[in-house]
């Protein structure tokens, strides 16, 4: 097999551990060396299987992977590039994880515009995904918050903002890195006085409670999630956990804290613990997670208001967790997550029914409400309800429930997030996101040879190995013609009179 | 690509007539498996077997010359196959001939035609596909194996040593390809009922084409590298495998 000389083969998967494929990792360890792997890409020996961004691998399906093609290693590129105190504007090379701007800039006053529930992200993936958080409602996604960025793509390096050139800067807002490796943003952080938050939790005896008080009562807060306990039922479906919060001043904390402004503001993150091997597959089944949603549910306070709480607890309580996607064992797991306009409410609960109804268990149940969505033809977000449920690979009715649920979320033309997905088909992706040509057109013009490639892309035909456009021949950056690739005619067979006695029964 | 729940897109069948590999195929296509390719000996039985791939709604179905034995046009197929349609998330390998012992015991050259099949011919195809499959870097090479070659049994060791030389290479050919993103996976049924076995009393713990299927497709969910279909039967080689010589002879059949 022919290897590139700058990567190095490996194995990868996404966070759900699923679909593994094999590809030439390139450590990004300059900006230069994007370029030159978009080279290689564009020509022998890798041409036919293209190149994609990585970042730390917190996508739960095949987005950041490309079998037998390159994959860069985007996590090197990690530098600070320039800070402004005075305004909260940061340049940072896309490699940098929110946790490591967390750290930094926590202590001095500013936070992340928008963070997912992990800190394990790296700018270049919450802009390729672009991520909402707790703080959609208010904030809107990840790109909103992004003033400009340095996209490599086929046809040149581009300096890129959402004034500059709108259409390319929102194709790559959710793009999953297809139209371009970004090498460095500027993000417009978000002053905070201290690391700690001020967090109102309630519980909600079902699913009309809880949304009920979500209509009424998010606009009251920066920050807003419930946890859903998916295997209730009857009329206890939907009990639920809510919290919300806003960042805390250092004049609200209690007196411990107010006197020792660095402690209130220290941002030092701490796996607590580490998940050391795979377990058998099954751990997570409908007993434990029952078990686990009970202890949840009666844990949380009946009604608690403005109660300090770090930053890390509150928005990355699993990140305390190291490799804790490995507790669902050896088959993995996945992420469905879809979102559906404010009026169609009644779609989370005949999701949540027909999960219940299966006794699936679901670990992890969150319902979000998102404000308006940002103009990205692939962006996730659109204002309404949003439910993740984090399902384990192995039941044997998934591939049909999960068909069914693309269906319900389909016909009130809701839609489901690239960035867990690891399973849905094609045609229901193109229905369900219909700007998709609009997103193809952009694309086709950074990248008129589709070297941008993923196994998502192959899986949802956004990008395809068998090249039969003219612009295949096109020259890659910098570099000469890569070589067409070659059309052996059909070999002629002929079938050979069988030498095995007519009495034979054979199956070929 | 394979999806997260083991569905392939794409699929190509070695000995595209087989009864089995037409269970599989009417399993994976309603399952979004859109490509189809079908090699095996052109004629009306491939032919059919095409025709069931599309009625069963397959966008993209071809049926495509191979001879298990011709094994110097074998690299030149799998080019052809995998530069025409790209990637082929599964390459079914269901080309084989049960042969009949009580003839071929008599019959040097019918005897090794049958090993040539099942063994030797199938070797090199499955190199060459192995070899496109491992420049994509993912797939499933999903092997038709037999429990006949678990140990091979006086009234059928020719037909039962041939399977246990496919199973051997397929598992060293599996375990070579670890890393590479492509897997195998060694399917051994036991007795299928079906064309290949008309007229013959089936064994204990027969099976059946649309059984092997759903083991196959759950399988390759699971990332399964050995099927036993019945899955019991693995209990039962373990057992049998090990039996004192006097009483394996004795066993019927």
């Amino acid at each position: 097999m022919m290897r590139t000389r700058l990567g190095r083969q490996a194995l990868l998967t996404g966070w759900g551990r699923t679909a593994p494929s094999s590809a030439d990792v390139v450590h990004a360890v300059h900006p230069d060396v994007v370029d030159q792997a978009m080279r290689i890409a564009a020509s022998e020996p890798s041409a036919g299987r293209g190149m994609i961004a990585r970042g730390l691998g917190r996508s739960y399906g095949d987005a950041a992977q490309n079998a037998g093609g390159i994959v860069v290693d985007a996590t090197w590129l990690d530098a600070i590039h320039h800070v402004d105190f005075e305004n909260g504007l940061i340049t940072v090379g896309a490699g940098v994880s929110l946790e490591t701007l967390m750290e930094r800039f926590v202590p001095m006053g500013w936070f992340v515009p928008v963070t997912p529930g992990t800190r394990m992200v790296t700018v270049g993936g919450a802009i390729a995904a672009d991520i909402h958080g707790k703080n959609h409602h208010r904030d809107g996604s990840f790109c909103s918050h992004v003033t400009r960025m340095t996209l490599v793509t086929p046809t040149g390096s581009i300096e890129l903002s959402a004034q500059s050139d709108p259409d390319l800067f929102w194709a790559t807002a959710g793009g999953m890195g297809l139209t371009g490796v970004i090498t460095d943003a500027t993000l417009q952080m978000i002053p905070v006085g201290t690391s700690y938050m001020l967090v109102d939790t309630e519980r909600a005896t079902d699913l009309d409670d809880v949304m009920g008080k979500m209509v009424s009562g998010d606009d009251g807060y920066r920050y807003s999630v419930a946890w859903i306990d998916c295997q209730s039922t009857g009329s206890r479906l939907g009990r639920s956990v809510l919290t919300r919060g806003d960042h805390a001043r250092l004049e609200d904390l209690p007196a411990r804290l107010r006197q020792d402004p660095d402690k209130a503001r220290a941002f030092h993150p701490r796996t607590l613990i580490t998940v050391p091997i795979t377990p058998p597959s099954g751990l997570l089944n409908p007993l434990t997670v029952g078990a686990f949603n009970e202890l949840w549910f009666r844990k949380a306070p009946k009604h608690q208001t403005a109660k300090p709480h770090h930053m890390t607890g509150f928005f990355h309580p699993l990140d305390g967790v190291g490799s804790w996607n490995r507790l669902y064992g050896r088959k993995g797991f996945l992420q469905y997550q879809f979102v559906v306009a404010d009026r169609y409410g009644e779609t989370v609960r005949q999701v949540i029914e027909r999960l219940t109804a299966l006794k699936l268990a679901s670990f992890l149940a969150v319902l979000k409400r998102f404000g308006p969505g940002d103009p990205g033809p692939l962006s996730f977000p659109m204002a309404g309800w949003t439910l993740a449920l984090d399902l384990p690979v192995g039941y044997h009715l998934l591939d049909s429930l999960l068909d069914e649920l693309d269906q319900l979320v389909m016909g009130v033309g809701g839609r489901i997030y690239l960035a867990k997905d690891s399973r849905v088909s094609p045609e229901n992706f193109a229905a369900m996101y219909p700007r998709l040509d609009e997103w193809r057109a952009v694309r086709h013009r950074v990248d008129p040879d589709g070297l941008l490639r993923s196994d998502l892309g192959r899986r949802l035909g956004l990008c395809s190995d068998v090249n039969t456009e003219p612009g295949h021949l096109r020259p890659g950056p910098g570099t000469g013609q890569p070589a067409p690739k070659k059309k052996r005619a059909p070999a002629k067979k002929r079938a050979l009179p069988t030498p095995i006695p007519p009495t034979e029964r054979t199956s070929s | 690509m394979i999806d997260a729940i083991g569905r392939p897109q794409s699929l190509l069948v070695l000995g595209g007539s087989s009864e089995i590999a037409q269970s599989i195929v009417a399993k994976m296509v309603p399952a979004r498996c859109r490509t189809v390719i079908l090699a095996g000996r052109v004629g009306p039985r491939l032919s059919a077997a095409a025709d069931l791939a599309r009625s069963a709604g397959a966008e993209v179905v071809e049926t495509v010359a191979f001879d298990v034995t011709e094994t110097a046009n074998h690299v030149v197929f799998a080019d052809d196959v995998f530069d025409r349609f790209g990637d082929i998330d599964v390459v079914l390998v269901a080309a084989g001939v049960l042969g009949d012992q009580s003839v071929d015991e008599h019959n040097p050259v019918a005897a090794a035609e049958v090993i040539a099949t099942n063994f030797g011919g199938l070797a090199s195809a499955m190199l060459a596909v192995t070899d496109r499959m491992r420049r994509q870097g993912h797939g499933r090479l999903v092997v038709l194996s037999s429990v006949a070659g678990q140990r091979a049994r006086k009234a059928n060791f020719i037909y039962g040593a041939s399977k246990a030389g496919l199973d051997a290479f397929s598992q060293g050919l599996g375990d070579s390809l670890e890393g590479s993103g492509v897997r195998v996976m060694i399917v051994r049924p036991g007795f299928v009922v079906g064309r290949m076995t008309e007229g013959m009393d089936p064994a204990p713990f027969s099976t059946t084409p649309d059984a092997v299927a759903d083991a196959v497709a759950h399988g390759i969910e699971s990332g399964a590298t050995v099927v036993y279909v019945p899955s019991v039967l693995r209990w039962v080689f373990a057992v049998m495998r090990h039996l004192p010589g006097w009483l394996w002879r004795r066993m019927p059949g």
